[in-house]
């Protein structure tokens, strides 16, 4: 089992146009907006996919350390997230690199565009994300298990260069074409890789910790 | 005997995975499998000599991520060399009597290249190139390039493997389920490059199970010349009591490979999941299929990194707008490296529908080696059209053809020896469809039929070239009637005898044909259908004219290559009556402009805007217009974002319009610089790829009448200082996201300091903080574009 990575295509997730609406920062009560949305939309959703690889790996705390086999870490939040878990899924998601080169082409053309492609982009792939997570949660709560909340490299004081271990043993850029750059920034950058932890009891309240644990204080985005 | 010998008249066996095999044998999670060959010597030799015994003619070395990204030189060394090795020991201890070679195995690099990732395309070659030179050292017999899952990077290996050995080279890509790479080429597109460059067997391997690949080895079918590969994985893994196994097993995949080697694939092994049973059964079940031939296709072809434009009955429109003959903006815009001035014209050309872009941006005062590989690079970033690379300097040629993800089109050779000499050895090297002008050391005859005999010796020059004429396009050129009253009909004629006679394609610059005379376009159309109607393949046109979009639209439609005229009736809405729109025009120009001017800005509305700047600039003079209109309005909204009633999206819409108002007065004012207060660089630093709030800092600063002169992305900090030094700019902005790029500002800062004493610095993005902004010394932090704009605007007064 551990030795697999899997792979799966989605197909478009629902649009959450709020979402949208939050990531570009703007109030669109007045519907001015609207045509300019919609407009990039039906541009953008055509040529996104949605893709997810995964691996299985066994966690168990030794220590101060966390163990998952390809990776120690000593990172608190981390460590706090995966309380109660025995193993762990490792996964990497994107929807594809189409999507850069329309904020590519914007850039250069109409920044409000490419303004608003960033915006689609990112509740695209956080769309993915979550549908990901709830099939795993239900595929787990079928054996009477649960799931955490995704946790990224880059959280907390989980540090964003675990990404190269990650990268090690997904190989997604040869699973769904995601690779990392030597900034540790992934291409396409819509992208996301993830460690969800597998808890021997269903889980009744997965919330997000990300903004939690996070030290940027003054972030707009911040929930 | 010699593998592309062999190849002649038999099925090529290869190996199966790897991967799956060594993780059975305890390859861990992670783990390089590469230095297995080095402390599992054993296990590698006995998995080559299995695939070997089971039918491999052709084993690949265990090298997929043997690379010097991975590791050092000297383990590099080591590894490929004990990989050779230990495939050269099961090819001799394998009991089986058949041809048996060893293939130097090459994997992707995992990286992204530039523009979406930060590996250089160089970078790329010389990478692969190492490896390449570590593997020829130890003497396999062939290489195969494997897995690619991105052109640009295939044509990078695949040019590292041409330029450092005379290897037979294989290439296969992985495609996924949508029959494109995960960059979005198809098929046709990466046939046409690789052939080109000359590879000397394409095709497919991993991803899927060979049912799924069906389509893809089709359509590899249809368009290759050289031998087909399909290297399947044994369908896709799943998890049956907790063991992970593949879903297609050794006979399935056997009897579904036997259907696509029945229809001409000559390579065929298997990738994940399949082991020597799998090749063991595909030997077996396809030991009785008589070899197809290979045939020659006669497809002319061009392509992007998406899709390949192939030369058929339909004519192609080639748009001839990037060109800086007789356009002074377009001109202003090179010497001042605009590049987002040649993508607009690229996007607006591909909006009009053409089918290729033709780029030249020769200028006597430019480097246009640099600057053609710029614009080549940018343009293929955004736009997935082909490119026809069009100049006369040999070496902007090769620079632009080297990076070019794709095959290009090559504008031009002539029938000059001089010319075929410098020219056909690039396209031999990097593949392309070349524009040969039907000229010579004597110039261009004037009868139709010493243009062809021109013709003829450039195709037969071509060949010694090892060029096929499918190839070779030609432009019997096109030449104006008021010159000479015949100059058309010749042409006409040489266009139909090439085609006919020599059964090649052609190509015209169609609007050559009425130079010197008034309504040019009327003249145009008119012999751009007669030209058309005499076999004409290619027209280098400019999209933008009316009368040849209708002309070729109403073409296509009456020749019955618009299928229920369907395209013509869609293009038929943009065409205008010209009488209506003298109309309309009339009762506008009694309208009032002035506050409709300041309230487009302020709606965001950009076409609106540009028309009304039009119509204001009749009557008042373009320093009002200014003054009066677009900062007034500028102003309320920069308010309006400053105290949060307007938001960010808003307030680009509103810098878009005022661009918009802005270029109808450069046009309409050229030279007249009087709005420009400042020189302003801008760059997002070394290791960073994030523009987009540079690029808003970018907009916000013009429209204040700042002249930015914007480097781009990943600028290394020299090149910051070089630029900022050559033309004393006051003022530097400096972007990064991410906190792993602020030390390059910080580098950046520093050097800046040294070098250009004189410069502020104002820093932005994501990362940075007031005090971050102070601790690596930069003058300003600026959390937002207005503040940058303010800021801005402080310096000039100071000055």
């Amino acid at each position: 089992m551990e030795n697999t990575v899997f792979v799966k295509s989605y197909d478009k997730p629902e649009v959450d146009m709020d979402e949208i609406l939050r990531y570009a920062r703007i109030d669109n009560s007045s519907g001015q907006l609207d045509a300019l949305i919609r407009e990039c939309m039906q541009e953008a959703l055509g040529k996104l996919v949605y893709k997810v690889c995964w691996r299985e790996f066994s966690v168990r705390e030794c220590d101060e350390f966390l163990d998952m086999g390809f990776l120690k870490t000593d990172s608190k939040a981390l460590i706090r997230s995966l309380r109660n878990c025995s193993t762990v899924i490792v996964f990497a998601a994107t929807v594809g690199i189409e999507l850069d080169r329309l904020i590519l082409k914007y850039s250069a053309i109409s920044p409000t565009k490419a303004l608003f492609m960033q915006a689609i982009g990112t509740e695209r792939i956080e769309s993915l994300c979550n549908i990901f997570c709830q099939d795993i949660m239900k595929e787990k709560c079928y054996i009477g298990k649960g799931v955490t909340h995704r946790f990224s490299p880059g959280y907390g004081d989980f540090p964003v260069e675990v990404q190269k271990d990650v990268f090690r043993v997904l190989e997604p850029s040869r699973k769904i074409g995601l690779t990392l750059n030597s900034s540790m920034l992934m291409s396409p950058t819509k992208s996301v890789t993830a460690i969800l932890g597998i808890t021997d009891e269903i889980q009744e309240n997965t919330k997000n910790t990300a903004c939690v644990e996070c030290e940027k204080k003054d972030c707009k985005f911040r929930r | 005997m010699k593998i592309t010998q062999y190849l002649k008249n038999n099925i090529i066996y290869l190996d199966g995975g790897m991967g799956t095999l060594l993780q059975k044998q305890g390859l861990m999670p992670g783990e390089f499998p590469e230095r297995w060959n080095i402390t599992h010597r054993d296990v590698i030799v006995n998995i080559h000599r299995d695939y070997y015994n089971a039918g491999s003619n052709v084993v690949s070395t265990n090298t997929f991520g043997a690379n010097i990204l991975k590791f050092s030189a000297d383990e590099l060394e080591e590894i490929i060399k004990a990989a050779v090795e230990n495939a050269k020991e099961a090819r001799d201890n394998s009991s089986a009597d058949h041809e048996k070679w060893v293939a130097l195995d090459i994997g992707p690099t995992g990286r992204m290249l530039a523009p979406y990732g930060d590996f250089d395309f160089e970078q790329a070659v010389s990478v692969f190139a190492e490896t390449v030179k570590i593997g020829v050292k130890y003497g396999v017999d062939l290489i195969i390039i494997e897995t690619m899952n991105d052109s640009y990077e295939t044509k990078a290996a695949l040019l590292a493997a041409k330029e450092n050995c005379d290897l037979p080279v294989f290439v296969s890509n992985a495609y996924g389920e949508d029959g494109k790479l995960m960059t979005g080429a198809c098929p046709a597109a990466m046939v046409a490059m690789l052939e080109g460059m000359g590879a000397d067997a394409v095709g497919i391997n991993c991803s899927l199970g060979p049912k799924a690949l069906y389509s893809v080895t089709r359509e590899y079918l249809e368009y290759a010349s050289v031998p087909v590969i399909l290297k399947p994985n044994a369908g896709l893994p799943k998890v049956v009591d907790d063991v992970t196994c593949y879903d297609v097993t050794a006979e399935d995949f056997a009897s579904d490979m036997r259907y696509l080697v029945e229809e001409g694939v000559r390579v065929v092994g298997g990738c994940c999941g399949t082991t020597p049973e799998y090749i063991a059964s595909l030997a077996k079940k396809t030991a009785d299929v008589v070899p197809a031939e290979i045939t020659y296709k006669d497809i002319t072809c061009v392509s992007s990194y998406t899709h390949a434009v192939a030369f058929k009955d339909k004519p192609l429109l080639i748009g001839e707008r990037i060109n800086p003959t007789g356009k002074k903006l377009f001109k202003e815009a090179l010497k001042s490296r605009d590049i987002n001035y040649i993508l607009k014209e690229g996007i607006n050309q591909q909006d009009k529908g053409v089918d290729i872009l033709d780029v030249n941006v020769g200028l006597p005062e430019i480097d246009e080696a640099q600057m053609l590989k710029t614009a080549v690079c940018e343009l293929q970033a955004v736009i997935n059209l082909p490119l026809q690379i069009d100049t006369s300097n040999i070496s902007a040629m090769e620079t632009a053809l080297r990076r070019y993800n794709g095959k290009a089109m090559i504008n031009s050779v002539n029938g000059k020896e001089e010319s075929m000499k410098a020219v056909f050895p690039l396209a031999k090297k990097y593949g392309g469809v070349v524009v040969a002008l039907t000229l010579d050391e004597n110039g261009i005859p004037e009868k139709a039929e010493d243009r062809v005999k021109i013709a003829e010796k450039i195709l037969r020059s071509a060949e010694n070239y090892g060029i096929s004429k499918k190839d070779i396009v030609f432009d019997p050129l096109a030449l104006t009637i008021s010159a000479d009253a015949n100059a058309a009909r010749e042409t006409l004629k040489a266009v139909n005898i090439i085609k006919n006679k020599l059964g090649c394609h052609t190509s015209l610059g169609v609007s050559n044909v009425s130079f010197g005379l008034p309504k040019r376009d009327i003249i145009n159309s008119t012999f751009f259908a007669l030209a058309m109607n005499n076999g004409l393949s290619a027209a280098i046109m400019n999209p933008y004219s009316q009368e040849m979009m209708k002309t070729y639209a109403a073409f296509c439609a009456v020749m019955g290559m618009d299928e229920n005229c369907a395209q013509y009736i869609e293009k038929s809405e943009s065409f205008s009556e010209t009488t209506q729109t003298s109309a309309v025009q009339e009762k506008e120009s009694s309208h009032d402009y002035k506050s409709e001017l300041q309230h487009a800005i302020i709606k965001g509305l950009k076409e609106r805007a540009g028309l009304i700047t039009e119509k204001l600039l009749e009557t008042v003079a373009p320093l009002q217009v200014i003054r009066e209109e677009i900062v007034p309005a500028l102003d309320a909204v920069g308010i309006g974002f400053e105290n949060k009633s307007v938001y960010l999206p808003q307030l680009l819409m509103s810098a878009e319009a005022a661009k918009a108002s802005f270029e109808k007065i450069k046009e309409a004012n050229l030279g007249g610089n009087a709005s420009d207060k400042c020189s302003f660089i801008i760059a997002t630093v070394k290791g960073d790829i994030h523009d987009i709030g540079k690029n808003i800092v970018k907009l916000l600063l013009e429209n204040y009448g700042f002249s930015v002169l914007d480097l781009g992305r990943d600028v290394p900090p020299e090149t910051i200082v070089r630029e900022t030094v050559k033309i004393h700019a006051p003022l530097v902005g400096l972007s990064a996201l991410m906190t792993t790029t602020v030390p390059a500002m910080a580098e950046t800062i520093q050097l800046l300091r040294k070098e250009a004493p004189w410069c502020k610095i104002v820093v932005g993005g994501a990362v940075l903080t007031e005090e971050y902004a102070e601790a690596i010394g930069a003058d300003k932090y600026a959390s937002d574009a207005m503040e940058t704009v303010r800021y801005a605007e402080e310096i000039f007064q100071q000055l």
